[in-house]
């Protein structure tokens, strides 16, 4: 049996056209429990203050610190809490067919999120955290991915994090989108124990209020590939004939007959009428690069635009 | 308040919404509707008809050559405002 579940196509095509893929529960309660015990994981009354805590666990947790650009393979001691989770069938394989088998560390940070009490001794009420893109103006075609690994449970009055699907190939500065507020069709994440989060680099999110009486976990690693994006994941679903056009617009009851086309050309309920299209374009191109093939096109979007006879 | 709408018409449906009250009545922040994805107004036009101003609109921007097809911040944004009293 191979140690790693690989992504399937479909998968694939999701992450190319909504920037995330989501895993329930995917990590087992017995390492959840390890993970929080090795950063120290207390009552909220336990707690003096979010600088006080913080300190705590920089100095004291099981946590390392991993130079940027480290191999991930040598990022984590072998038996920790993380090396093993990053060992799971699942987890490797997702790692694996988005950014290859030896991707470079970047960093990883624990976020910890504190019932409002804490906001109100300091004299403020508690605010979510508005959206962003993490990092800075990113344009390349490659991307890194981030896991968010949820420990324990997260319900809705713990404000999990919150995130804009489809949003992941929009070019902006980091901050420069927090005057956004709702959008319609964002998420947030209420989970069971273990749940994963995958995200391309670019996806607007950023962290809700916790109006619970606990801490809110939750741990994140940027991964960057260091090989070229191609048919890294499980391509046994990928049609015999990738490049053949489905009917469009004046079309039959049969509806959607190519799933990736379909997924491909599936809008998301914020989409503006005109950049929505672009951004069926725009994955289309990523899903190009990720296939290796500049002749790939879904429902006839980048062909109509690049039909230049000489 | 500020409306992000699906085209340059103010009878588009709006797509996002954020809200800035100076009164102080309420505070408002990033992601407060949850999951629903109802606007507090069906479009702009919903907007006027409730007593709102419209202050600002989104300019229509030509392409720049090679950045046409580059997508970014949201394109039809329009700012309105209500006056009411200060809240004590």
């Amino acid at each position: 049996m191979s140690d790693r579940l690989l992504l399937t196509s479909a998968q694939m095509a999701s992450f190319a056209a909504r920037g995330f893929l989501r895993f329930d529960a995917a990590v087992p309660d017995q390492l959840n429990r390890a993970f929080l015990a090795q950063v120290d994981d207390v009552p909220a009354d336990a707690v003096a203050s979010i600088r006080e805590h913080y300190g705590r666990i920089m100095a004291g947790s099981a946590i390392p610190r991993i130079p940027a650009g480290t191999p991930l393979a040598q990022a984590y001691d072998t038996g920790s809490p993380i090396a093993r989770i990053l060992e799971l069938p699942v987890v490797k394989g997702a790692i694996h067919s988005l950014v290859g088998e030896d991707p470079a560390f970047d960093h990883h940070f624990l976020h910890l999120t504190y019932p409002p009490a804490f906001a109100r001794v300091e004299g403020r009420e508690p605010v979510a955290q508005p959206y962003h893109q993490d990092s800075t103006i990113d344009p390349r075609r490659a991307f890194d991915i981030q896991l968010m690994y949820f420990p324990h449970e997260v319900t809705a009055e713990m404000g999990g994090t919150r995130f804009l699907p489809g949003s992941h190939l929009r070019i902006v500065s980091e901050a420069a989108i927090a005057r956004y507020q709702n959008l319609r069709g964002q998420q947030h994440v209420v989970c069971p124990p273990g749940t994963l989060l995958v995200l391309h680099h670019g996806i607007w999110h950023g962290g809700g209020v916790n109006r619970s009486a606990r801490l809110r976990y939750m741990f994140k690693i940027r991964l960057c590939p260091t090989r070229r994006q191609r048919r890294l994941w499980d391509t046994a679903d990928l049609p015999a004939q990738p490049t053949d056009q489905r009917p469009i617009f004046w079309t039959d009851a049969r509806g959607n007959d190519d799933p990736i086309a379909a997924i491909l050309t599936r809008p998301e309920p914020w989409f503006e009428a005109d950049t929505g299209r672009l951004e069926y374009l725009n994955r289309i191109r990523l899903w190009r690069y990720l296939l290796g093939d500049e002749h790939f096109d879904a429902d006839y979007w980048l062909t109509r635009v690049e039909n230049e006879p000489g | 308040m500020v409306l992000y709408l699906a085209t340059s018409a103010l009878d588009s449906p709006a797509v996002g919404w954020s809200m800035y009250d100076g009164s102080g009545a309420r505070e408002y922040m990033a992601g407060d509707a949850g999951n629903a994805d109802t606007p507090p107004y069906a479009s702009g036009l919903d907007a006027l008809r409730d007593g709102w101003r419209l202050i600002q609109a989104s300019q229509l921007l030509p392409h720049p050559p090679g950045g046409e097809f580059r997508t970014d911040y949201l394109k039809y944004e329009f700012f309105f405002e209500k006056l009411v009293p200060q809240h004590e």
